[in-house]
């Protein structure tokens, strides 16, 4: 077997470099296919029938007006008489007709009655939330109460942030074509490998029947792990008219049930001696995951710095709202803001700038050596010492300028992976795997970590993914679990592929297999280079047999034998520079300093725009993103995205990027970075923002009304 | 989003926007539970012809081909691209002209495919992402995206592309400002748009005169 281990870095011809994504022409061209673009012949188009109220109870339901219909071929009732519905827009039936326009006809035809029942549909006052609260046990360590006594500084504040959603662009939904008693799920999903189980079961099938497929998805952030129940609905009716179904939510619903991330509020009262030491932390939090309660998990409350002495309880709140999914970064983005902003208040009032607080600090973090280099490298490049003032002290003419700054930290252990490498007689390369790429670029590093280990071109590396069961299983796209798993797995294939090609062509190099290696496209001899085969020529000598091999990445495997391929944990600063406005309130983003830390790094270009992205994600839930719901009704007020908003080109300022790569962090292996950068923005903006106006706005995302409310001190959580 | 123009003459298959509204409007006071017979029922007491409501054969023409189509007229041309053409590059997303994600351009102007009817752009020049590159050879601005790396999971960029082009030949050296007030309205929720305002930068200077000359036919 194989030391399996990366190329030394003065050794490494692909890795690290600053490929193009594969799949760039095809995604500018219009050719990629992805889920919501796949036509097949006699397709069916399927709409929902939504509950138009948060809260009731099905009493009647007349679906003969829509099966009459001309065109309508099938209607589902889901939930009919007697059926209690917790959210609106949930599904209550549904119509497959010849095209969209048809079957939304025949959803206006259907009846329903409904005994409407009371409902709660926002949490961010727990005192009107009544019996639908749920403690949680307090938990407690150290001494708070008597640390917050010893105390030279105290500061209490309450902190919000509310529900978001993801909003993907393409909207989640399938295409589903039964054909005797197998069904291929043309689903758009960031699961490929453990989406077949989740048909089979309900429908009663064996999971060896079910075909995943997906060439392209239109994003997912968390939200795409699951066949869903509009799913399994699109494939009862594929099954009862014997032709595929189409399925795609509408926006609004896309927005409300198709994934949220939970909210999170909390009062918090923090304590720290004259030299900046935080000693003591206190917090009430709250906030909801829908009907289940939760809200975002306080584990991570404190977030990244664990002061010595706390107190801390939490209440999640039932709401009868769409239920929320894992979304970038679970939880982290929340408790992030509300930790930074309590410390950056508590550091105004001792009046010390925030960035020395942090440094004083940094004990009390997991990785204090690599934030205090970060912060002094985003120091640097944000000309921070230069910058900066305390709070409210810039006050010439009516636009404010502010600093803030938050840091992170994040797991990205590669997940289990099963590699299929085959090298045929011609020469051609491919790796299988029943992964998917989402969009961060997973079929390039795959493509890049075989082109390395064979010395060969990345383009001639073939990349087969988006297949169940026809590729071997890799785990979902979550917790930054992808790039470390499939660069394990592929490079652990090739590495064994490679030592039983040696073996082939040992003889006729005169040579061990052990004194050979790969480079340049040939197979040559290490000490005498000028005896070589081509690649070509080498994979001739496998006759008519392909050679064919699995590496597999087993997650929790600690075995010596694994090699030091990955690892787990990252950090990674953030410093905002806002520009707001103080006489209509509006925020703008001048500049934005990321630093992060992934180990070794696969492709430079690509991990560069996984946190460009996750900046530009930050500022639109800092600045815009946030589910408005009328309490009244029970409704989604801004189903729609000219009124759920995201910025856009205009709204991002200056964004700079460095990715941290010394030769510490890239002997560590491949670590997870899709998560990780999205955490900290909101956190540094909101500070960047008080330390603008000498206040603080209390609940993201800092619109121009809570500004506003903040400045005449009408602030607040309610403003 | 450029407003459509009232066709001054009428063709046998063209439909007026008054038209077309004095039969949505019989839907909309009607009765919400009603579908496309109220439309049937509707009388045609303005008579301005009135297309449909059923099927009407109509020609497209998208990047340089003539296509027959037979299509209700409700439907837009985004959907008409996408289900009947099957040119998919352009994308749904909001479906109500906000995000950009189904731009393509009508006689060489953006426009929002979603918010547009088919009958609409009879006889109107019809460009679509997939009509950018030639054969294997990606459109300057094209591949400056590429190289970029102006696309994550995609979804946004064959609307983002055509705006961009749009843009370029209208702004064939725009400044960043420029950039970031002209494309700010495509909207992208992976965050690709730091590698958009390179690839337009880029493709600014990189452009050929006979590419230039291609856009300004449409201006």
């Amino acid at each position: 077997m194989p030391e399996y281990r990366w190329p030394d870095r003065n050794e490494r011809q692909v890795l690290g470099k600053r490929v193009s994504r594969l799949d760039g022409p095809d995604k500018v061209t219009g050719k990629a296919k992805y889920t919501s673009d796949v036509k097949l012949a006699g397709t069916l188009h399927a709409k929902f029938l939504r509950c138009p109220h948060a809260h009731a109870r099905v009493t009647r339901i007349d679906t003969s007006a829509a099966e009459s219909l001309p065109g309508v071929k099938a209607v589902r009732v889901i939930q009919g008489p007697g059926k209690e519905v917790q959210w609106s827009l949930d599904d209550i039936a549904v119509v497959a007709a010849v095209d969209e326009a048809t079957a939304e006809d025949g959803v206006r035809r259907i009846v329903v009655e409904y005994e409407v029942l009371p409902h709660l549909v926002n949490e961010d006052d727990p005192g009107n939330a009544g019996d639908r609260t749920k403690p949680a046990s307090e938990q407690v360590k150290g001494d708070p109460d008597q640390a917050f006594q010893d105390a030279d500084a105290v500061v209490e504040g309450e902190y919000g942030i509310p529900v978001i959603t993801h909003c993907c662009l393409e909207p989640h939904g399938q295409v589903i074509d039964w054909s005797g008693d197998s069904l291929t799920a043309y689903q758009s999903t960031q699961n490929i490998s453990g989406m077949a189980n989740q048909f089979a079961q309900p429908l009663e099938i064996p999971a060896a029947n079910v075909s995943i497929v997906q060439d392209h998805v239109g994003g997912g952030y968390g939200s795409k792990f699951g066949a869903d129940s509009w799913g399994l609905e699109t494939a009862r009716l594929s099954r009862e008219t014997g032709r595929p179904v189409r399925n795609f939510l509408e926006r609004d619903a896309e927005l409300f049930v198709a994934g949220v991330r939970p909210s999170g509020f909390a009062r918090i009262k923090v304590g720290a001696r004259k030299d900046g030491s935080l000693t003591a932390w206190e917090a009430e939090s709250w906030g909801t995951s829908g009907l289940s309660g939760g809200g975002t998990s306080m584990q991570v409350l404190p977030y990244v710095i664990n002061p010595p002495n706390l107190r801390k309880k939490h209440t999640g709140i039932a709401t009868n709202t769409g239920p929320a999914r894992a979304w970038r970064a679970p939880n982290h983005p929340q408790t992030c803001w509300l930790t930074f902003a309590a410390l950056d208040d508590l550091a105004a009032k001792l009046e010390m700038d925030p960035l020395d607080f942090y440094l004083k600090n940094l004990n009390l973090t997991e990785r204090p050596d690599l934030y205090r280099k970060q912060l002094h490298r985003a120091e640097e490049l944000m000309g921070w010492r230069r910058k900066w003032r305390p709070r409210g002290q810039e006050t010439a003419g009516p636009v404010r300028r502010g600093l803030g700054l938050a840091f992170h930290t994040w797991g990205g252990r590669g997940h289990n992976s099963t590699a299929r490498l085959v090298i045929d007689p011609d020469g051609s390369v491919s790796v299988s795997l029943g992964t998917q790429d989402i969009g961060t670029g997973t079929t390039t590093v795959i493509a890049m970590v075989a082109a390395e280990t064979f010395g060969l071109p990345v383009n001639s590396i073939k990349v087969n993914t988006g297949r169940s069961p026809d590729y071997p299983r890799s785990g979902p796209s979550g917790g930054s679990t992808t790039v470390g798993g499939v660069c394990a797995s592929t490079r652990r294939a090739c590495q064994l592929a490679l030592e039983e090609l040696f073996e082939k062509v040992a003889p006729r190099l005169g040579a061990e297999p052990s004194e050979l290696e790969a480079a340049s496209g040939r197979i040559r001899v290490k000490a005498k280079p000028f005896r070589s085969l081509s690649w070509k020529q080498a994979a001739a000598r496998l006759g008519v047999t392909p050679l064919e091999v699995t590496g597999r990445n087993i997650s929790a495997s600690r075995r010596a034998s694994d090699g030091k391929l990955i690892d787990s944990g990252v950090g990674g600063v953030q410093m905002a520079e806002v520009q707001v406005d103080t006489e209509t309130g509006v925020v703008r983003m001048k500049k934005f300093v990321a630093i992060q830390d992934c180990g070794l790094i696969v492709n430079e270009k690509l991990a560069e725009s996984q946190v460009y992205g996750s900046l530009i994600m930050g500022i639109s839930s800092a600045l815009t993103e946030e589910r408005i719901m009328d309490e009244r009704t029970g409704s989604l007020l801004n189903g729609e995205m000219e009124f759920y908003k995201l910025a856009g080109l205009g709204d991002i300022g200056e964004l700079v990027v460095e990715m941290w790569k010394d030769a510490e962090q890239d002997a560590r292996g491949v670590i997870g970075l899709g998560e990780p950068p999205v955490i900290a923005p909101v956190g540094a903006i909101g500070n960047a923002v008080a330390n603008a106006l000498g206040v603080r706005v209390p609940r993201a995302p800092f619109i121009p009304r809570r500004v506003l409310a903040a400045l005449q001190e009408k602030g607040g959580l309610y403003a | 989003m450029p407003k459509p123009k009232e066709p001054e003459a009428k063709g046998a298959h063209e439909v007026s926007r008054r038209g077309f509204l004095t039969g949505a409007g019989a839907v909309i006071s009607s009765s919400l539970v009603a579908g496309t017979e109220a439309l049937r029922a509707a009388p045609e007491s303005s008579g301005t012809p009135v297309a449909g409501p059923g099927k009407v054969d109509i020609t497209l023409k998208v990047n340089g081909a003539e296509r027959a189509v037979a299509l209700e007229p409700r439907i837009t041309l985004l959907d008409a691209l996408r289900f009947e053409l099957d040119l998919t590059g352009a994308k749904k997303v909001c479906d109500r002209g906000t995000c950009g994600a189904c731009t393509v351009t009508i006689d060489g102007k953006p426009a929002y495919a979603c918010s547009i009817l088919a009958i609409q752009v009879q006889g109107k020049d019809v460009r679509t992402v997939e009509g950018l590159a030639q054969g294997e050879r990606l459109h300057p601005i094209q591949q400056a995206f590429v190289d970029n790396d102006a696309q994550q999971c995609g979804y946004c960029t064959p609307g983002f592309v055509m705006a961009c082009k749009a843009f370029l030949d209208k702004n064939p050296n725009p400044t960043l400002d420029q950039v970031r007030t002209g494309l700010g309205g495509n909207l992208c929720r992976c965050g690709t748009y730091v590698g958009v305002a390179r690839a337009v930068l880029q493709s600014s200077e990189s452009r050929t005169g006979s590419l230039v000359g291609e856009g300004r036919n449409h201006a």
